[in-house]
């Protein structure tokens, strides 16, 4: 198929779970459920045949520009003392792919899983997810900074939502009121996430208008990769009036990677995060674990790295200690969690740390193995969140210690459990132990990255042993004890139907990751490259 | 039909073995209960490939045997495939491996017979079976790692086997974590590897130069690694527990195979160690102090597994100082003949146990206080363990003889360029004289003197069955588990002989070390030569005999003429020193109090306090969340979704305006 033609079916896809919506206000709640099934059928389908053009071809040309790539004009608008040129340009490459694909096959397992677990508000809960889907899709693929930024925040409301209305029931305490857990998670996650994006914001801002004066003669400009390339042009316009280059790019560095690490989330910007994960309906969390946390570290690889290599370059060293610090302690709170949900949730904290440990180490192994990173832990982390999803539809408690020896009487559940669990450990053979051997090994080798911290990132693999273990042994093994625990049922055919594609993703990652790494590498050295051309064009840092 | 198109089959087939019995006995009911099918096929599963072993080592020509099945990983600058290699060393142990585990599988046919389990049991001893093949044949240190982490996993199911019994699953957690532990510092090691050289394949990083501070880092972090996987100091707290497990495991991984993979890997990179002569001296330190403190523990046991799974510590712990002095292909000797030996005592113990169990006549059938006189009932296996203790013991011409004398000799011979070699050896003489005690101790109070059980005539609901009453006596297991056993015998008797000491022909006829691991110019295993005059040779082994024999006879008289009250005398022989022994030095006590409470206070209180309290304390405080809450959502949750999808519309309207304006 033309390129161009692939290019456009990029658009189609972003919109594609969108037109579900109106079908389901329209044709009433029973249809909903199969509605949202079909339209993330489709949009899986159609990603996958993407993927399927994008390996045919290299993804980014000779002159630096994605092969995959469609621009709308979309504002352009002259108001006298600003002009505005704003496209919609939208591209896909290496590194985004598997996120893309990523993202239609957990909403299509997300809603699966839901069909069955979902009965109230069905009309609004699909609608959600489906908006939901466009956010996330829009973030991955867009290239426009102001377009990004749309996207960024267009996932957040039906998140907002997600957890808010169809979260868990229950109550706490929050500075001597009583409110309802699930509220107060979601806002805590709406108002965390908005901080960070509203700083953001008046960067992209910022940098439109000065990449517009350098580049295009004041036309107001947030072409992302016009902005890429131009870099040593608006370095010189920057200290041609009056700025100090590096100054404005460490700001802007700072004001974009808020934004990304609240996402991520790391310590200590990560509070929203046991919270909203803990509160939020199954396919919420799913959704947040496998693919809304990947936009912050996805944020950083696409958007610090090129726009800002030098202040990346400059703060590597502060982001790998944040990496090291989100390792050891989100393991060592996940270790005394009595809460399976949120034992899961900080464990992520530790897992987003090694990738963004592998992102700042700027070399080929370490880039890789973040990228595969993002889709190992989406893939390990929604099949635990489902899991303890399953578990909670049948027992209505998420309580470690209201469990003990249920392997007995549930035994394809505790397979299941048992390879999730593995592959969170980073067990060789299931795919996240390539992921973390890659990121640390090259962080290793890096010398952006003092050795000593990836030594102590690397004592994570001991924590995650023990908490992941220790709840495994706590809920599995033993004598059973409470006595209604011995008619759980096992897993159903549609619930292992959900499981299964994870677990299989789980062993074809772990013994034959080369064909992904490839694919990645495509684009990441790319990246790796940009960040180490930046100490040419800034050779006052004495970096070496 | 040539044999290279045959190798990769030692990987595929037990991996076939434990896909099929897994994914059949998953799925169908029926095929769980298809004892013969299951146990027939896994044991094929093991033994075809010791079959092309055995044909690889028979037509082997001095050159390494490749083949690669397909990549793993790969980025500009490391390649790491399934690649493997079959060498001098490796066919060893991938000889013992498939060797001792087909003997292990065939008498777990029978010994597993009944358990509800029985195919996952098959399933986890084929899956031990391919990762420590991935161990022992990768060509790189990411193939070994991943059987190092397979072989543990496999372990961990298997000590957590009966799940049930809360502290089986705890023993199993605390092999995987102690084990992880070492791994960690596997993990590191290659990254330092990978960090100098840029490779990880053997071939290209053993045989260069390093710098003598990261060849002694890389050094220390492997050794590491072993003392977790091969359970030395301050690591090995995880073995004993492991017992916990089903028997012919305990047999396989925790004595015969996985536990030597440390010594596997230190030999497999004798070339760099070869230079990092502090670190041996270090190895040969920490490998005494294993041994003696295992062996002394030993003594103090009354748990026929525990004292096996000390004894093995103990053993573990000579092979490291074999490794510590230079002599790395003694240390392989030693892996093969312990192999030998202590399997057939581990299979023995099985046999014992499974008879105890039967007849119901202790309260706890692994209790040797409650033994004695089992001989009379259990020919073969009494015979069978006798003929290991004394192999085990030292007592020539048995294999443990051979292996041992080797051990204390290059040890004493590493005294003349480092003095601290002489205390090792010393350490490692009163170790070989505990050990031949305290197996003698063991082998007597189970088989010897007098019965200290009473098996029940009709006492229980099982009386009115037409199973007349003698069925309830402890009595010889059947063929396929006695079978394994001589087997396992007659090898612990004439495995020795592949190491004859020096003084026989200036070691020309040590075929192991001098023939086939540490022959001609450029070795497989580069051994640091260091030999002892002849005089001191014959002193040496002369006083070797002596410990063994001397050792042996003690334990004998003492435990056939007092029985249990030899213990007594013991006793008062070392007074409140028996009670530490008894309670293992309280080390698990000390790692309690010392590591794992403060860890989880920490996390408890501290980071706990920092999350709810500070961070938390500090964002509620910033926006006073609670009131924005209430307003918003009461407002919200009255509309329908229409408004929702209004007010989302409204939100990036606003952003877009925004923009304009």
């Amino acid at each position: 198929m033309e390129k161009e033609t692939v290019s456009l079916l990029l658009n189609v896809l972003i919109f594609l779970p969108i037109v579900g919506v109106p079908f389901i206000l329209v044709l009433g709640k029973h249809q909903a459920k199969y509605i949202a099934l079909v339209i993330t059928i489709l949009t899986f389908l159609l990603s996958v045949f993407i993927y399927y053009e994008y390996q045919k071809h290299s993804t980014i040309d000779a002159a630096g520009d994605y092969v995959f790539k469609s621009a709308y004009v979309w504002l352009k608008a002259n108001l006298g003392y600003i002009y505005y040129d704003v496209n919609f340009i939208t591209g896909v490459d290496g590194v985004s792919i598997y996120l893309v694909l990523l993202t239609t096959f957990l909403f299509v397992l997300s809603i699966w899983y839901s069909m069955n677990a979902i009965d109230d508000k069905v009309k609004a809960y699909y609608s959600m997810l489906l908006l939901l889907e466009v956010g996330v899709l829009g973030v991955f693929l867009s290239l426009d900074l102001i377009v990004f930024y749309i996207f960024f925040e267009l996932g957040l409301i039906p998140m907002y939502f997600l957890i808010g209305m169809w979260g868990s029931k229950g109550t706490q305490v929050v500075l001597g009121r009583e409110v309802q857990a699930r509220v107060y998670a979601a806002v805590k996650f709406f108002l965390y996430t908005l901080v960070g994006s509203f700083v953001m914001l008046v960067a992209i801002l910022f940098l439109g208008y000065i990449a517009g004066n350098a580049l295009k003669n004041g036309t107001f400009t947030t072409d992302f990769i016009a902005i890429t390339k131009g870099y040593t042009q608006i370095q010189a316009w920057l200290s041609s009036n009056g700025y100090s280059p590096f100054g404005v790019e460490k700001w802007l560095f700072l004001a974009f990677a808020l934004s990304f690490l609240i996402k991520v989330p790391v310590f200590p910007l990560h509070t929203w995060l046991p919270d909203a994960h803990t509160q939020a309906p199954t396919a919420g969390s799913v959704i947040l674990a496998g693919v809304l946390l990947k936009m912050g570290t996805y944020g950083l690889v696409r958007f610090c790295l090129p726009l800002f290599p030098a202040a990346s370059v400059y703060y590597a060293s502060t982001m790998c200690w944040l990496g090291m610090i989100g390792i050891i302690y989100g393991g060592m709170a996940a270790m005394v969690q009595p809460d399976m949900k949120k034992l899961v949730a900080y464990s992520s904290v530790a897992h987003m740390g090694f990738i963004v440990i592998g992102i700042f180490s700027f070399n080929n192994e370490a880039m890789r193995g973040a990228i595969l990173q993002m889709i190992n832990h989406g893939i390990s982390t929604p099949a635990l969140f489902f899991l303890v999803g399953m578990m909670y539809d049948r027992t209505h408690t998420r309580l470690i210690e209201k469990y003990q020896g249920i392997s007995a009487v549930v035994p394809t559940f505790t397979l299941m459990f048992m390879l999730s669990t593995l592959a969170s450990v980073g067990l060789p053979g299931l795919n996240g132990f390539v992921g973390e051997f890659l990121i640390l090994l090259g962080a290793f080798k890096s010398n952006y990255v003092s050795n000593g911290i990836v030594v102590i990132s690397t004592t994570g693999v001991i924590i995650a042993a023990v908490y992941m273990l220790w709840m495994f042994r706590r809920v599995m093994f033993g004598e059973i004890i409470h006595k209604e625990n011995h008619g759980i049922s096992d897993l159903s055919r549609s619930e292992i139907g959900v499981l299964l594609p994870l677990v299989l993703l789980m062993f074809i990652i772990g013994f034959h990751a080369t064909p992904f790494l490839s694919e990645i590498g495509k684009s990441s050295d790319v990246i790796v490259q940009t960040v180490f051309q930046s100490k040419i064009a800034v050779p006052s840092l004495g970096l070496n | 039909m040539d044999i290279q198109n045959l190798l990769p089959l030692v990987v595929i087939l037990p991996f076939t073995g434990a896909a099929i019995i897994g994914l059949l006995g998953f799925l169908s009911p029926n095929f769980r209960k298809q004892e013969g099918l299951i146990g027939g096929l896994a044991v094929a599963m093991v033994a075809i490939p010791f079959v092309i072993y055995l044909i690889a080592f028979l037509n082997f020509d001095g050159k390494p045997l490749i083949f690669d099945l397909f990549s793993w990983m790969e980025t500009p600058d490391l390649k790491i495939r399934f690649s493997y290699e079959l060498d001098e060393l490796s066919l060893i142990m991938g000889m013992i491996v498939t060797g001792v585990g087909s003997l292990i599988h065939l008498y777990s046919i029978s010994y597993m017979h009944g358990d509800k389990g029985y195919y996952k049991y098959f399933l986890y001893l084929n899956l031990f079976i391919f990762a420590m093949t991935n161990l022992v044949l990768g060509d790189n240190l990411v193939v070994l790692f991943l059987g190092w982490e397979g072989v543990g996993a496999c372990s961990y199911f298997l000590i957590g086997f009966w799940f049930k019994d809360m502290e089986k699953a705890k023993a199993a957690q605390k092999a995987f974590v102690a084990n992880r532990i070492g791994d960690f510092a596997l993990l590191t090691a290659m990254f330092l590897i990978y960090s100098t050289t840029g490779t990880l394949t053997f071939r290209e990083f053993l045989y260069i130069g390093y710098d003598p501070v990261t060849l002694k880092w890389i050094c220390l972090l492997v050794f590491i690694a072993a003392t977790g996987k091969s359970a030395q100091i301050p690591l090995y707290v995880w073995l004993p527990d492991a017992m916990a497990g089903p028997t012919p495991v305990s047999a396989l991984i925790h004595a015969a195979t996985m536990v030597t993979s440390g010594i596997y890997l230190i030999a497999r990179m004798s070339w760099m160690y070869y230079n990092a002569h502090e670190v041996l001296a270090f190895i040969a330190i920490i490998g005494a102090l294993t041994a003696v403190s295992a062996a002394m523990t030993a003594i103090a046991q009354n748990d026929i597994k525990k004292v096996l799974a000390y004894s093995t510590v103990s053993q573990l712990g000579f092979m490291f100082m074999a490794l510590g002095a230079g002599a790395f292909t003694t240390a392989i000797f030693h892996v093969m003949t312990h192999a030998f030996f202590k399997a057939c005592l581990f299979l023995g113990s099985g046999s014992v146990i499974h008879a105890m169990e039967h007849a119901h006549a202790a309260p706890d059938p692994q209790d040797i206080r409650f033994m004695g006189n089992l001989k009379k009932y259990m020919p073969h296996t009494s015979k069978t363990f006798f003929i290991s203790t004394l192999a085990i013991a030292g007592i020539p011409p048995l294999a443990g003889f051979f292996s041992k004398d080797e051990i204390l000799g290059k040890t004493f011979a590493a005294g003349h360029e480092n003095t601290i070699y002489y205390l090792v050896w010393f350490i490692g003489i009163c170790t070989a004289f505990m050990t031949a005690f305290y197996m003698t101790r063991l082998y007597v109070l189970t088989f010897e003197g007098k019965e200290r059980f009473q098996y029940q005539r009709t006492h229980d609901e099982h009386a009115h069955h037409e199973h007349d009453d003698h069925h309830h006596e402890p009595h010889e297991s059947p063929a396929i588990i006695t079978i394994p056993l001589w087997i396992l015998a007659i090898l612990a008797i004439v495995g020795g002989f592949l190491g004859l000491p020096e003084i026989i022909g200036h070691g020309h006829y040590n075929w192991i070390s001098h023939h086939w691991l540490g022959g001609g110019g450029s070795p497989l295993v580069k051994n640091i030569t260091l030999h002892a005059s002849f005089f001191t040779e014959i002193i040496l082994i002369v006083l070797s005999i002596a410990i063994g024999v001397i050792g042996v006879s003690l334990a004998w008289k003492l435990y056939t003429t007092q029985g249990l009250q030899g213990d007594e005398v013991v006793k008062s022989k070392l007074g409140g020193f028996y009670k530490v022994l008894q309670n293992k030095f309280y080390v698990d006590e000390f790692y309690n109090a010392v590591i794992v409470r403060p860890f989880v206070f920490l996390s408890d209180r501290f980071v706990m306090f920092l999350d709810k309290e500070i961070v938390d304390g500090a964002v509620n405080g910033a926006a006073d969340l609670t009131d924005i809450t209430g307003g918003i959502i009461k407002k919200l949750q009255t509309g329908l979704i229409q408004n929702y999808v209004l007010i989302m519309v409204c939100g990036v309207i606003a952003v877009i305006a925004y923009l304009m304006l």
